[in-house]
């Protein structure tokens, strides 16, 4: 059966709109910027992570400073992402969530500071 | 009287975008330093040096000459710096991040110091014949280094120092004929205790 009936070819692009009048001068500032990285929680979680092995969910609690329920929300968007890994065990009685990062995280966070790197050196130039 | 003037939002979006790009960056620098602290001095490397330290020092406690005790002691320091050397580099390794190399440098080069001195003094001390205050001056100035270098790690890093430095100032004043045993407190018991304590606390 040939699906592609043609009459919703075009799709309803909302380029046709006025582009915002931005009045920022150089080219390609800041449009592929990893927003899931950028939030600064999570932006730490990444960079903690990639010096170490693993952490805990304790370890990440106290090294940045926040709360239970902020830490899991922004480390199980991470994870969504496939940018951390989660395990689970139990220490004893006590259970541990240990975060790992993955390749796709390190490469994310790679991606990231070249960006912010370049952004600089762009700001360097002029 | 002036009239109330509105504050006029930051002129121009480059600089602030610059800065924000700056403050990232030295954010993410900060984190990872903090989060290396977790595991900064491997704990399992302490264990490791520790239990060399107390064959060490059964084989010194064995010699009968001074200059073969001074050996064994010589080769169990050398032995410790490649081991320490060795789990450096396998954290670093998993870090595998450029920006890393803060707080091991630091470490290494407040540490290195006092060791500098320690050999000089012992080569002093052997030529004057005072050979009885080596063990004392080991054990002090290398708590004194633990300490500097600890000060950028986690807080039972310098604990760990103040423990070397007061074992040493005993030994310099008790009889020399304890001077092994206080090697083996030292630098085999203190970083067997404190290299568990590290390694269940600070991740490895």
């Amino acid at each position: 059966m040939a699906k592609g009936s043609s009459a919703k070819q075009r799709k309803q692009e909302s380029e046709a709109e006025a582009p915002r009048p931005t009045r920022t001068p150089q080219k390609n500032a800041a449009p592929n910027l990893d927003r899931l990285i950028h939030e600064r929680l999570r932006l730490g979680i990444i960079s903690a992570l990639a010096v170490n092995e693993s952490l805990t969910f304790s370890d990440l609690k106290s090294l940045m400073n926040t709360t239970d329920g902020n830490l899991s929300v922004h480390a199980r968007k991470l994870e969504e992402a496939g940018y951390i890994s989660c395990s689970k065990y139990f220490d004893g009685r006590l259970p541990k969530t240990e975060y790992k990062l993955t390749t796709s995280g390190k490469q994310a966070l790679e991606n990231y500071l070249s960006h912010m790197e370049s952004l600089i050196k762009q700001m360097r130039k002029t | 009287m002036d009239p109330l003037r509105a504050i006029s939002p930051a002129p121009d979006q480059p600089p602030a975008l610059h800065e924000r790009a700056m403050d990232n960056l030295r954010y993410i620098r900060e984190t990872m330093e903090r989060a290396t602290a977790f595991t900064g001095i491997s704990g399992w490397g302490e264990v490791a040096i520790g239990v060399t330290a107390l064959i060490a020092a059964v084989l010194a406690a064995n010699q009968t000459t001074f200059k073969a005790w001074l050996a064994v002691w010589i080769a169990e320091g050398l032995i410790s710096l490649l081991i320490a050397g060795w789990s450096m580099d396998r954290k670093a390794r998993a870090a595998s991040m450029p920006l890393v190399s803060g707080p091991g440098r630091k470490a290494v080069f407040s540490l290195s110091p006092p060791i500098i001195a320690g050999g000089l003094l012992t080569l002093v001390l052997v030529r004057a014949g005072l050979t009885n205050l080596i063990p004392g001056m080991w054990l002090v100035l290398y708590g004194t280094g633990v300490i500097t270098g600890g000060m950028f790690s986690v807080p039972v890093v310098p604990v760990m120092g103040s423990c070397f430095m007061v074992l040493g100032a005993i030994a310099l004043f008790a009889p020399p004929a304890l001077a092994n045993w206080f090697m083996a407190a030292g630098f085999g018991g203190l970083h067997l205790i404190f290299g568990v304590i590290i390694a269940r606390k600070h991740g490895g």
